[in-house]
Protein backbone atom coordinates (compact mmCIF):
# COMPACT_ATOMS: atom_id res chain seq x y z
CA UNK A 1 0.00 0.00 0.00
CA UNK A 2 2.65 2.52 1.02
CA UNK A 3 4.86 1.34 -2.10
CA UNK A 4 1.43 2.61 -4.17
CA UNK A 5 1.23 5.59 -2.38
CA UNK A 6 5.39 6.65 -2.91
CA UNK A 7 4.64 5.30 -6.89
CA UNK A 8 1.49 7.79 -7.67
CA UNK A 9 3.27 10.24 -5.56
CA UNK A 10 6.48 10.25 -7.35
CA UNK A 11 4.43 10.11 -10.81
CA UNK A 12 2.77 13.23 -9.95
CA UNK A 13 5.44 15.07 -9.34
CA UNK A 14 7.46 13.69 -12.40
CA UNK A 15 4.53 14.64 -14.58
CA UNK A 16 4.32 17.84 -13.42
CA UNK A 17 7.63 18.95 -13.61
CA UNK A 18 7.09 17.97 -17.43
CA UNK A 19 4.06 19.43 -18.28
CA UNK A 20 6.02 22.95 -16.68
CA UNK A 21 9.01 21.83 -19.48
CA UNK A 22 6.58 21.23 -22.26
CA UNK A 23 5.80 24.11 -24.65
CA UNK A 24 6.29 25.59 -27.91
CA UNK A 25 9.25 27.42 -26.44
CA UNK A 26 11.91 25.03 -26.14
CA UNK A 27 13.80 25.73 -23.20
CA UNK A 28 16.35 23.80 -21.01
CA UNK A 29 15.35 22.16 -17.40
CA UNK A 30 17.24 24.52 -15.50
CA UNK A 31 17.14 27.64 -17.45
CA UNK A 32 12.83 27.58 -17.10
CA UNK A 33 13.12 26.52 -13.32
CA UNK A 34 15.31 29.80 -12.45
CA UNK A 35 12.90 31.59 -14.31
CA UNK A 36 10.33 30.30 -12.63
CA UNK A 37 11.39 30.49 -8.69
CA UNK A 38 13.86 33.37 -9.19
CA UNK A 39 12.17 35.53 -11.53
CA UNK A 40 14.28 38.22 -13.45
CA UNK A 41 10.73 39.76 -15.00
CA UNK A 42 12.00 38.95 -18.76
CA UNK A 43 9.48 36.88 -21.15
CA UNK A 44 10.53 33.54 -20.06
CA UNK A 45 9.38 34.16 -16.49
CA UNK A 46 6.02 35.50 -17.65
CA UNK A 47 6.14 32.17 -19.84
CA UNK A 48 6.55 29.93 -16.76
CA UNK A 49 4.60 31.69 -14.21
CA UNK A 50 1.93 33.21 -16.04
CA UNK A 51 1.55 30.36 -18.67
CA UNK A 52 3.01 26.95 -17.49
CA UNK A 53 2.55 27.00 -13.77
CA UNK A 54 -1.13 27.84 -14.22
CA UNK A 55 -2.00 24.97 -16.28
CA UNK A 56 0.01 22.45 -14.78
CA UNK A 57 -1.62 23.29 -10.96
CA UNK A 58 -4.88 23.05 -12.80
CA UNK A 59 -4.09 19.87 -14.21
CA UNK A 60 -3.40 18.41 -10.86
CA UNK A 61 -6.35 20.18 -9.07
CA UNK A 62 -8.95 19.38 -12.19
CA UNK A 63 -7.39 15.61 -11.99
CA UNK A 64 -7.32 14.94 -8.57
CA UNK A 65 -10.75 16.31 -8.14
CA UNK A 66 -12.14 14.23 -10.90
CA UNK A 67 -10.33 10.98 -9.50
CA UNK A 68 -11.75 11.93 -6.06
CA UNK A 69 -15.30 12.52 -6.69
CA UNK A 70 -14.85 9.51 -8.97
CA UNK A 71 -13.72 7.10 -6.37
CA UNK A 72 -16.63 8.49 -3.83
CA UNK A 73 -19.31 8.58 -6.43
CA UNK A 74 -18.77 4.82 -7.22
CA UNK A 75 -17.82 3.98 -3.36
CA UNK A 76 -21.74 5.17 -2.34
CA UNK A 77 -23.24 3.75 -5.69
CA UNK A 78 -21.41 0.59 -4.93
CA UNK A 79 -21.26 0.59 -9.31
CA UNK A 80 -17.86 0.96 -10.70
CA UNK A 81 -19.89 2.28 -13.26
CA UNK A 82 -20.25 5.86 -11.74
CA UNK A 83 -18.69 8.57 -12.78
CA UNK A 84 -18.83 12.02 -11.19
CA UNK A 85 -20.92 13.52 -13.37
CA UNK A 86 -23.54 11.48 -12.82
CA UNK A 87 -25.60 14.44 -9.81
CA UNK A 88 -25.14 16.32 -13.15
CA UNK A 89 -23.33 19.26 -12.06
CA UNK A 90 -20.89 19.09 -14.60
CA UNK A 91 -24.51 18.95 -17.00
CA UNK A 92 -25.45 22.18 -15.60
CA UNK A 93 -21.87 23.78 -15.44
CA UNK A 94 -21.52 23.10 -18.56
CA UNK A 95 -24.97 24.55 -19.38
CA UNK A 96 -24.30 28.24 -17.58
CA UNK A 97 -20.77 28.29 -19.48
CA UNK A 98 -22.33 27.81 -22.97
CA UNK A 99 -24.97 30.74 -22.14
CA UNK A 100 -21.96 32.96 -20.97
CA UNK A 101 -20.52 32.84 -24.23
CA UNK A 102 -23.89 32.99 -26.18
CA UNK A 103 -24.69 35.84 -24.23
CA UNK A 104 -21.24 37.99 -25.04
CA UNK A 105 -20.68 37.52 -20.95
CA UNK A 106 -17.71 35.88 -21.54
CA UNK A 107 -16.21 38.01 -23.83
CA UNK A 108 -17.00 40.88 -21.93
CA UNK A 109 -14.61 40.36 -19.10
CA UNK A 110 -12.44 37.36 -18.21
CA UNK A 111 -14.42 35.97 -15.52
CA UNK A 112 -17.58 35.62 -17.20
CA UNK A 113 -17.70 32.30 -18.33
CA UNK A 114 -16.52 30.18 -14.75
CA UNK A 115 -18.91 32.20 -13.07
CA UNK A 116 -21.42 31.42 -15.49
CA UNK A 117 -20.65 28.00 -14.39
CA UNK A 118 -20.21 28.03 -11.39
CA UNK A 119 -23.96 29.82 -10.97
CA UNK A 120 -24.82 26.87 -13.47
CA UNK A 121 -23.36 23.92 -11.31
CA UNK A 122 -25.14 25.54 -8.46
CA UNK A 123 -28.39 25.36 -9.81
CA UNK A 124 -27.73 21.91 -10.75
CA UNK A 125 -26.90 20.78 -7.66
CA UNK A 126 -29.75 22.12 -5.45
CA UNK A 127 -32.19 20.44 -8.02
CA UNK A 128 -30.39 17.45 -7.86
CA UNK A 129 -31.23 17.73 -3.75
CA UNK A 130 -34.52 19.07 -4.09
CA UNK A 131 -35.69 15.95 -6.36
CA UNK A 132 -34.03 13.71 -4.28
CA UNK A 133 -34.81 14.71 -1.07
CA UNK A 134 -33.38 14.71 2.48
CA UNK A 135 -33.85 10.80 2.91
CA UNK A 136 -34.24 8.10 0.25
CA UNK A 137 -31.80 5.58 -1.71
CA UNK A 138 -28.92 6.03 -3.90
CA UNK A 139 -31.40 4.96 -6.44
CA UNK A 140 -33.53 8.85 -6.18
CA UNK A 141 -29.98 10.19 -6.21
CA UNK A 142 -28.94 8.95 -9.75
CA UNK A 143 -32.62 9.31 -11.11
CA UNK A 144 -32.37 12.72 -10.33
CA UNK A 145 -28.96 13.17 -11.47
CA UNK A 146 -29.99 11.58 -15.01
CA UNK A 147 -32.83 14.20 -15.05
CA UNK A 148 -30.99 17.30 -14.21
CA UNK A 149 -27.99 15.95 -16.79
CA UNK A 150 -30.65 15.57 -19.74
CA UNK A 151 -32.19 18.69 -18.68
CA UNK A 152 -29.10 20.84 -19.20
CA UNK A 153 -27.96 19.26 -21.82
CA UNK A 154 -31.46 19.65 -23.88
CA UNK A 155 -30.95 23.35 -22.87
CA UNK A 156 -27.34 23.58 -24.08
CA UNK A 157 -28.59 22.15 -26.93
CA UNK A 158 -31.01 24.77 -27.52
CA UNK A 159 -28.64 27.59 -27.23
CA UNK A 160 -26.59 26.04 -29.86
CA UNK A 161 -29.41 25.96 -32.17
CA UNK A 162 -30.23 29.72 -31.66
CA UNK A 163 -26.90 30.63 -31.59
CA UNK A 164 -26.74 33.30 -34.29
CA UNK A 165 -23.92 32.60 -36.24
CA UNK A 166 -21.65 29.66 -36.50
CA UNK A 167 -18.74 31.14 -35.00
CA UNK A 168 -20.74 31.40 -31.76
CA UNK A 169 -21.71 27.73 -32.12
CA UNK A 170 -18.32 26.80 -32.96
CA UNK A 171 -16.73 28.52 -29.86
CA UNK A 172 -19.50 26.85 -27.96
CA UNK A 173 -18.61 23.31 -29.28
CA UNK A 174 -14.92 23.95 -28.79
CA UNK A 175 -15.22 25.12 -25.61
CA UNK A 176 -17.52 22.24 -24.13
CA UNK A 177 -14.53 19.58 -25.43
CA UNK A 178 -12.46 20.45 -22.16
CA UNK A 179 -9.21 21.96 -22.21
CA UNK A 180 -6.40 23.99 -20.40
CA UNK A 181 -4.42 25.87 -22.79
CA UNK A 182 -4.82 29.73 -22.30
CA UNK A 183 -5.60 29.74 -18.51
CA UNK A 184 -4.57 32.21 -16.13
CA UNK A 185 -3.40 32.13 -12.19
CA UNK A 186 -6.79 34.08 -12.06
CA UNK A 187 -8.70 30.44 -12.92
CA UNK A 188 -6.70 28.93 -10.47
CA UNK A 189 -7.40 31.24 -7.57
CA UNK A 190 -10.93 30.48 -8.94
CA UNK A 191 -11.35 27.02 -8.65
CA UNK A 192 -9.12 26.37 -5.94
CA UNK A 193 -10.98 27.17 -2.82
CA UNK A 194 -13.80 25.21 -3.93
CA UNK A 195 -12.07 22.76 -4.13
CA UNK A 196 -10.48 22.80 -1.10
CA UNK A 197 -13.97 22.10 0.83
CA UNK A 198 -14.80 20.09 -2.10
CA UNK A 199 -11.81 17.74 -1.07
CA UNK A 200 -12.04 17.95 2.36
CA UNK A 201 -15.71 16.93 2.41
CA UNK A 202 -15.05 14.17 0.28
CA UNK A 203 -11.89 12.88 1.86
CA UNK A 204 -14.18 12.62 5.16
CA UNK A 205 -16.61 9.66 3.59
CA UNK A 206 -13.81 6.61 3.66
CA UNK A 207 -15.13 5.35 6.92
CA UNK A 208 -18.95 5.48 5.39
CA UNK A 209 -17.67 4.30 2.43
CA UNK A 210 -16.50 1.07 3.54
CA UNK A 211 -18.99 -0.11 5.44
CA UNK A 212 -21.70 0.63 2.76
CA UNK A 213 -19.40 -2.10 1.12
CA UNK A 214 -22.08 -4.22 3.26
CA UNK A 215 -25.27 -2.39 1.94
CA UNK A 216 -26.97 0.58 3.24
CA UNK A 217 -28.89 -1.42 6.07
CA UNK A 218 -25.61 -3.11 7.30
CA UNK A 219 -23.92 0.07 7.28
CA UNK A 220 -26.62 2.44 9.40
CA UNK A 221 -26.87 -0.32 11.98
CA UNK A 222 -22.74 0.17 12.02
CA UNK A 223 -23.42 3.66 13.00
CA UNK A 224 -22.86 5.38 9.45
CA UNK A 225 -25.13 8.68 8.97
CA UNK A 226 -26.53 7.74 5.25
CA UNK A 227 -28.03 11.33 5.24
CA UNK A 228 -25.07 13.02 6.16
CA UNK A 229 -23.12 11.01 4.27
CA UNK A 230 -25.04 11.78 0.85
CA UNK A 231 -25.13 15.45 1.63
CA UNK A 232 -20.94 15.25 1.90
CA UNK A 233 -21.01 13.68 -1.45
CA UNK A 234 -23.23 15.46 -3.65
CA UNK A 235 -22.25 19.14 -1.66
CA UNK A 236 -18.04 17.85 -2.64
CA UNK A 237 -18.51 16.75 -5.80
CA UNK A 238 -20.42 19.52 -6.41
CA UNK A 239 -17.90 21.84 -5.18
CA UNK A 240 -14.74 19.79 -7.07
CA UNK A 241 -16.63 19.37 -10.57
CA UNK A 242 -18.34 22.04 -10.80
CA UNK A 243 -15.33 24.63 -10.37
CA UNK A 244 -13.15 21.63 -12.52
CA UNK A 245 -15.77 22.05 -15.43
CA UNK A 246 -16.26 26.04 -14.94
CA UNK A 247 -12.63 26.41 -15.77
CA UNK A 248 -11.55 23.88 -17.94
CA UNK A 249 -14.71 22.56 -19.71
CA UNK A 250 -15.88 18.96 -19.41
CA UNK A 251 -13.29 15.99 -19.10
CA UNK A 252 -14.79 12.76 -19.46
CA UNK A 253 -13.44 9.10 -18.69
CA UNK A 254 -11.10 10.43 -15.63
CA UNK A 255 -13.56 9.87 -13.16
CA UNK A 256 -14.69 6.44 -14.09
CA UNK A 257 -11.71 4.96 -15.09
CA UNK A 258 -8.86 6.09 -12.65
CA UNK A 259 -10.79 4.13 -9.85
CA UNK A 260 -11.03 1.20 -11.97
CA UNK A 261 -7.32 1.01 -12.79
CA UNK A 262 -6.77 1.35 -8.90
CA UNK A 263 -9.05 -0.46 -7.34
CA UNK A 264 -7.34 -4.18 -7.39
CA UNK A 265 -4.16 -2.29 -6.56
CA UNK A 266 -5.87 -1.25 -3.04
CA UNK A 267 -7.58 -4.34 -2.03
CA UNK A 268 -11.08 -2.97 -3.67
CA UNK A 269 -11.16 -1.14 -0.19
CA UNK A 270 -13.09 2.12 -0.77
CA UNK A 271 -11.31 4.47 1.78
CA UNK A 272 -8.18 3.39 0.35
CA UNK A 273 -9.36 3.89 -3.43
CA UNK A 274 -9.92 7.87 -2.32
CA UNK A 275 -6.46 8.52 -2.08
CA UNK A 276 -5.25 6.49 -4.36
CA UNK A 277 -7.69 7.97 -6.89
CA UNK A 278 -6.78 11.30 -6.31
CA UNK A 279 -3.34 11.01 -7.01
CA UNK A 280 -3.69 9.02 -10.02
CA UNK A 281 -6.37 11.78 -11.52
CA UNK A 282 -3.76 13.53 -11.05
CA UNK A 283 -1.48 11.72 -12.97
CA UNK A 284 -3.36 10.54 -16.02
CA UNK A 285 -4.78 14.68 -16.34
CA UNK A 286 -1.10 15.90 -16.04
CA UNK A 287 -0.28 13.10 -18.76
CA UNK A 288 -3.02 14.05 -21.06
CA UNK A 289 -2.52 17.54 -21.16
CA UNK A 290 1.04 16.99 -21.84
CA UNK A 291 0.23 15.23 -24.62
CA UNK A 292 -2.03 17.01 -26.42
CA UNK A 293 1.11 19.50 -26.38
CA UNK A 294 3.43 17.06 -27.96
CA UNK A 295 1.19 15.07 -30.35
CA UNK A 296 -0.39 17.63 -32.70
CA UNK A 297 1.21 20.86 -31.03
CA UNK A 298 -0.02 22.72 -33.95
CA UNK A 299 -3.40 21.83 -34.10
CA UNK A 300 -4.67 22.43 -30.52
CA UNK A 301 -5.95 19.05 -29.91
CA UNK A 302 -8.46 19.56 -27.02
CA UNK A 303 -7.97 17.67 -23.54
CA UNK A 304 -11.18 16.49 -22.85
CA UNK A 305 -10.98 14.82 -26.62
CA UNK A 306 -7.82 13.19 -25.99
CA UNK A 307 -8.96 11.51 -22.23
CA UNK A 308 -12.29 9.68 -24.18
CA UNK A 309 -10.01 8.81 -26.87
CA UNK A 310 -7.14 6.94 -24.30
CA UNK A 311 -10.09 5.83 -21.91
CA UNK A 312 -13.02 4.67 -23.62
CA UNK A 313 -10.45 1.60 -25.09
CA UNK A 314 -8.80 1.38 -21.52
CA UNK A 315 -11.88 0.95 -20.07
CA UNK A 316 -12.87 -1.47 -22.78
CA UNK A 317 -10.15 -3.52 -21.86
CA UNK A 318 -10.81 -3.23 -18.37
CA UNK A 319 -13.95 -4.81 -18.45
CA UNK A 320 -13.07 -7.44 -21.08
CA UNK A 321 -10.60 -8.75 -18.61
CA UNK A 322 -13.25 -8.54 -15.83
CA UNK A 323 -15.39 -10.69 -17.80
CA UNK A 324 -12.41 -13.26 -18.27
CA UNK A 325 -11.47 -13.66 -14.90
CA UNK A 326 -16.19 -14.09 -14.08
CA UNK A 327 -15.72 -16.88 -16.09
CA UNK B 1 -26.14 -7.36 30.58
CA UNK B 2 -27.96 -4.98 28.22
CA UNK B 3 -31.71 -5.80 27.56
CA UNK B 4 -33.27 -5.73 23.83
CA UNK B 5 -36.87 -4.08 25.03
CA UNK B 6 -39.84 -2.73 23.13
CA UNK B 7 -42.72 -1.63 24.17
CA UNK B 8 -45.96 -1.71 22.33
CA UNK B 9 -43.97 -1.24 19.07
CA UNK B 10 -45.96 -0.93 15.62
CA UNK B 11 -45.24 -0.04 12.20
CA UNK B 12 -47.52 1.21 9.45
CA UNK B 13 -45.75 1.05 6.20
CA UNK B 14 -47.95 2.68 3.26
CA UNK B 15 -50.36 2.59 5.22
CA UNK B 16 -50.74 -0.52 5.79
CA UNK B 17 -49.97 -1.69 8.98
CA UNK B 18 -47.44 -4.69 9.44
CA UNK B 19 -47.80 -5.38 13.51
CA UNK B 20 -49.10 -3.07 16.09
CA UNK B 21 -48.26 -2.93 20.06
CA UNK B 22 -45.48 -5.62 20.05
CA UNK B 23 -44.07 -5.80 23.74
CA UNK B 24 -41.27 -7.80 24.53
CA UNK B 25 -38.05 -8.47 26.38
CA UNK B 26 -35.08 -10.28 25.38
CA UNK B 27 -32.70 -10.64 28.32
CA UNK B 28 -28.88 -12.17 27.80
CA UNK B 29 -27.85 -15.72 27.66
CA UNK B 30 -31.54 -16.17 26.03
CA UNK B 31 -31.26 -17.57 22.36
CA UNK B 32 -34.63 -16.15 20.63
CA UNK B 33 -35.98 -17.74 17.36
CA UNK B 34 -38.83 -15.40 15.47
CA UNK B 35 -40.42 -17.62 13.20
CA UNK B 36 -43.31 -16.34 10.87
CA UNK B 37 -45.26 -17.01 7.58
CA UNK B 38 -43.58 -14.67 4.54
CA UNK B 39 -45.21 -11.20 4.83
CA UNK B 40 -46.10 -11.31 8.51
CA UNK B 41 -43.29 -8.54 9.59
CA UNK B 42 -40.17 -10.67 10.98
CA UNK B 43 -37.37 -8.40 9.32
CA UNK B 44 -39.84 -5.64 9.62
CA UNK B 45 -39.73 -5.80 13.66
CA UNK B 46 -36.03 -6.50 13.64
CA UNK B 47 -35.25 -3.50 11.43
CA UNK B 48 -37.42 -1.09 13.90
CA UNK B 49 -36.36 -2.59 16.92
CA UNK B 50 -32.74 -0.70 15.98
CA UNK B 51 -34.77 2.26 15.04
CA UNK B 52 -33.85 2.14 11.22
CA UNK B 53 -37.72 2.24 10.60
CA UNK B 54 -40.15 4.88 11.61
CA UNK B 55 -42.26 3.11 14.06
CA UNK B 56 -44.46 4.11 17.06
CA UNK B 57 -43.84 2.73 20.70
CA UNK B 58 -40.46 2.07 21.99
CA UNK B 59 -37.50 0.15 21.39
CA UNK B 60 -34.10 0.49 23.60
CA UNK B 61 -32.28 0.37 20.41
CA UNK B 62 -33.35 3.11 18.69
CA UNK B 63 -32.92 5.31 21.77
CA UNK B 64 -29.30 4.80 21.33
CA UNK B 65 -27.09 7.33 19.54
CA UNK B 66 -26.08 5.65 16.24
CA UNK B 67 -22.56 5.09 17.28
CA UNK B 68 -23.45 4.02 20.61
CA UNK B 69 -25.98 1.57 19.19
CA UNK B 70 -23.42 -0.05 17.17
CA UNK B 71 -21.40 -1.24 20.13
CA UNK B 72 -24.63 -2.41 21.26
CA UNK B 73 -26.46 -4.68 18.63
CA UNK B 74 -24.63 -6.12 15.68
CA UNK B 75 -27.33 -6.43 12.93
CA UNK B 76 -27.31 -9.35 10.05
CA UNK B 77 -29.45 -8.36 7.15
CA UNK B 78 -30.96 -10.72 4.88
CA UNK B 79 -29.79 -9.06 1.93
CA UNK B 80 -26.10 -11.12 1.60
CA UNK B 81 -24.44 -7.68 -0.06
CA UNK B 82 -20.58 -7.36 -0.71
CA UNK B 83 -20.09 -4.74 -3.34
CA UNK B 84 -16.23 -4.78 -3.86
CA UNK B 85 -13.80 -7.76 -3.98
CA UNK B 86 -12.38 -7.16 -0.56
CA UNK B 87 -10.60 -9.60 1.09
CA UNK B 88 -12.52 -12.10 3.77
CA UNK B 89 -10.16 -10.52 6.15
CA UNK B 90 -11.10 -6.75 5.57
CA UNK B 91 -14.75 -7.70 5.43
CA UNK B 92 -14.44 -9.21 8.80
CA UNK B 93 -12.91 -6.01 10.06
CA UNK B 94 -15.56 -3.89 8.99
CA UNK B 95 -17.07 -5.49 12.03
CA UNK B 96 -14.02 -3.26 14.13
CA UNK B 97 -15.64 -0.40 12.64
CA UNK B 98 -17.69 1.49 15.69
CA UNK B 99 -15.06 -0.08 18.02
CA UNK B 100 -12.56 3.12 16.13
CA UNK B 101 -12.46 6.53 16.20
CA UNK B 102 -12.24 8.71 12.73
CA UNK B 103 -8.44 7.55 11.28
CA UNK B 104 -7.88 5.06 13.67
CA UNK B 105 -5.91 1.93 12.95
CA UNK B 106 -7.13 -1.31 14.30
CA UNK B 107 -5.42 -2.15 16.97
CA UNK B 108 -3.90 -5.16 18.08
CA UNK B 109 -7.27 -6.30 20.33
CA UNK B 110 -9.39 -5.47 17.36
CA UNK B 111 -7.18 -8.02 15.13
CA UNK B 112 -7.63 -10.59 17.89
CA UNK B 113 -11.53 -10.23 17.70
CA UNK B 114 -11.54 -10.98 14.22
CA UNK B 115 -9.25 -13.92 14.35
CA UNK B 116 -11.55 -15.33 16.68
CA UNK B 117 -14.64 -14.49 14.45
CA UNK B 118 -12.85 -16.19 11.58
CA UNK B 119 -11.73 -19.41 13.54
CA UNK B 120 -14.98 -19.63 14.79
CA UNK B 121 -16.69 -19.61 11.47
CA UNK B 122 -14.25 -21.71 9.83
CA UNK B 123 -13.06 -19.37 7.80
CA UNK B 124 -9.01 -19.40 8.50
CA UNK B 125 -7.94 -20.68 5.07
CA UNK B 126 -9.71 -18.09 2.91
CA UNK B 127 -8.53 -14.95 4.71
CA UNK B 128 -6.68 -13.62 2.19
CA UNK B 129 -9.46 -14.41 -0.68
CA UNK B 130 -11.73 -11.83 -2.62
CA UNK B 131 -14.89 -12.26 -0.19
CA UNK B 132 -17.27 -11.90 -3.80
CA UNK B 133 -15.47 -15.03 -5.28
CA UNK B 134 -16.72 -17.08 -2.23
CA UNK B 135 -20.01 -19.24 -2.65
CA UNK B 136 -23.17 -18.21 -1.21
CA UNK B 137 -22.90 -20.49 1.30
CA UNK B 138 -19.34 -19.11 2.58
CA UNK B 139 -20.55 -15.30 2.23
CA UNK B 140 -23.23 -16.33 4.48
CA UNK B 141 -20.60 -17.18 7.15
CA UNK B 142 -18.10 -14.26 6.30
CA UNK B 143 -20.81 -11.89 7.11
CA UNK B 144 -21.80 -13.54 10.44
CA UNK B 145 -18.29 -13.31 11.16
CA UNK B 146 -18.53 -10.09 10.37
CA UNK B 147 -21.51 -9.52 12.98
CA UNK B 148 -19.66 -11.88 15.48
CA UNK B 149 -16.43 -9.37 15.14
CA UNK B 150 -18.39 -6.66 16.17
CA UNK B 151 -18.80 -8.01 19.61
CA UNK B 152 -21.56 -6.41 20.94
CA UNK B 153 -24.08 -7.46 23.54
CA UNK B 154 -26.80 -7.84 21.77
CA UNK B 155 -26.42 -9.83 18.04
CA UNK B 156 -29.84 -9.76 15.63
CA UNK B 157 -29.68 -11.60 12.02
CA UNK B 158 -32.20 -11.97 9.51
CA UNK B 159 -32.61 -15.50 8.42
CA UNK B 160 -28.80 -16.00 8.84
CA UNK B 161 -28.82 -19.75 7.79
CA UNK B 162 -30.87 -19.84 4.33
CA UNK B 163 -28.95 -21.09 1.98
CA UNK B 164 -26.29 -23.09 3.93
CA UNK B 165 -25.80 -26.73 3.69
CA UNK B 166 -26.70 -28.53 6.85
CA UNK B 167 -23.46 -28.93 8.35
CA UNK B 168 -22.94 -25.53 8.32
CA UNK B 169 -26.50 -24.65 9.27
CA UNK B 170 -26.38 -26.61 12.22
CA UNK B 171 -23.04 -25.25 13.48
CA UNK B 172 -23.77 -21.74 12.46
CA UNK B 173 -26.91 -22.00 14.93
CA UNK B 174 -24.48 -23.78 17.34
CA UNK B 175 -22.18 -20.84 17.35
CA UNK B 176 -25.14 -18.36 17.83
CA UNK B 177 -26.15 -20.66 20.72
CA UNK B 178 -22.89 -20.15 21.93
CA UNK B 179 -22.71 -16.78 22.03
CA UNK B 180 -26.15 -16.91 24.37
CA UNK B 181 -24.48 -19.32 26.58
CA UNK B 182 -21.88 -16.63 27.18
CA UNK B 183 -24.31 -14.16 28.41
CA UNK B 184 -25.24 -12.58 24.88
CA UNK B 185 -28.59 -11.39 23.70
CA UNK B 186 -29.22 -13.22 20.64
CA UNK B 187 -32.46 -12.88 18.41
CA UNK B 188 -32.71 -14.47 14.98
CA UNK B 189 -35.22 -15.19 12.38
CA UNK B 190 -35.67 -18.44 10.91
CA UNK B 191 -37.77 -20.74 8.90
CA UNK B 192 -36.79 -23.74 9.58
CA UNK B 193 -38.95 -24.76 12.32
CA UNK B 194 -36.79 -27.94 13.38
CA UNK B 195 -33.57 -26.01 13.80
CA UNK B 196 -35.89 -23.19 15.66
CA UNK B 197 -37.36 -25.94 18.20
CA UNK B 198 -33.77 -27.56 18.52
CA UNK B 199 -31.83 -24.99 19.33
CA UNK B 200 -33.65 -21.95 20.65
CA UNK B 201 -34.15 -21.21 24.37
CA UNK B 202 -37.40 -19.40 23.62
CA UNK B 203 -39.26 -19.00 20.26
CA UNK B 204 -41.23 -15.84 19.21
CA UNK B 205 -44.04 -16.44 16.63
CA UNK B 206 -45.28 -13.64 14.16
CA UNK B 207 -48.88 -13.84 12.82
CA UNK B 208 -52.23 -11.82 12.68
CA UNK B 209 -50.00 -8.87 12.86
CA UNK B 210 -47.75 -9.01 15.58
CA UNK B 211 -46.79 -11.47 18.05
CA UNK B 212 -49.51 -14.47 18.53
CA UNK B 213 -47.06 -17.01 20.97
CA UNK B 214 -43.67 -16.26 23.24
CA UNK B 215 -42.05 -18.67 25.10
CA UNK B 216 -40.14 -22.65 25.01
CA UNK B 217 -40.37 -24.23 21.84
CA UNK B 218 -42.16 -26.70 22.92
CA UNK B 219 -45.09 -24.41 24.36
CA UNK B 220 -44.80 -22.33 20.94
CA UNK B 221 -45.11 -24.68 18.27
CA UNK B 222 -48.38 -26.36 18.89
CA UNK B 223 -51.11 -28.03 15.97
CA UNK B 224 -53.41 -25.24 16.92
CA UNK B 225 -51.02 -22.64 16.39
CA UNK B 226 -48.84 -24.31 13.21
CA UNK B 227 -51.94 -24.77 11.74
CA UNK B 228 -53.72 -21.75 12.29
CA UNK B 229 -50.66 -19.09 11.65
CA UNK B 230 -48.50 -21.22 8.59
CA UNK B 231 -51.58 -23.62 7.93
CA UNK B 232 -49.50 -26.61 7.97
CA UNK B 233 -49.51 -29.92 10.41
CA UNK B 234 -46.21 -30.91 11.74
CA UNK B 235 -45.00 -33.82 14.58
CA UNK B 236 -43.56 -32.81 17.53
CA UNK B 237 -41.74 -35.28 19.59
CA UNK B 238 -39.37 -34.62 22.69
CA UNK B 239 -36.86 -37.77 21.76
CA UNK B 240 -33.95 -38.58 23.40
CA UNK B 241 -31.82 -36.88 21.10
CA UNK B 242 -33.96 -33.57 21.87
CA UNK B 243 -37.22 -31.97 20.43
CA UNK B 244 -37.77 -32.39 16.66
CA UNK B 245 -40.16 -30.58 14.86
CA UNK B 246 -40.80 -31.74 11.10
CA UNK B 247 -43.30 -30.02 9.11
CA UNK B 248 -45.55 -32.56 7.20
CA UNK B 249 -48.66 -31.73 5.28
CA UNK B 250 -50.35 -28.00 4.16
CA UNK B 251 -53.67 -27.71 5.52
CA UNK B 252 -55.10 -24.72 3.42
Amino acid sequence: MKRLAVALTLAVIALFMASLLVGPAGVGLSESLSALFRGDGGPLTLVMREIRLPRALLAVMIGASLGLAGAAMQGYLRNPLAEPGLIGVSGSAAFGAVLAIHTGLSAAFALGLPLMALAGALLGVLLVMLLAGPGGTSLTLILAGIAVSSLAGSLTSLVLNLSPNPFAANEIVFWMMGSLADRSMAHVWLALPLMLVGWGLLALLGRGLDALTLGEDAAEAMGVGLRGLRLKLVIGTACVVGAGTAVAGAIGFVGLVVPHILRPLVGARPSRLLWASTLGGAAMVLAADIAVRVVLPARDLKLGVLTALVGAPLFLHLILKQRRERI
Amino acid sequence: MTNLTLSRLSVTLRRREVFRDVSLSIGGGEFVGLIGPNGSGKTTLMRAALGVLPHDGTSSLARLSPSRRARTVAWMPQAREIAWPVSVEDVVMLGRLPHLGTGQRPSANDRAHVDKALSRMELDDMRHRAATRLSGGEQARVLIARALAQDTPILMADEPVAGLDPAHQISTIRSFGKLAESGKCVLVSLHDLGLAARHCTRILMMGDGGIVADGPPRDVLTPDRLAHVFGITAWYRDTDQGPVCQPLEVIR
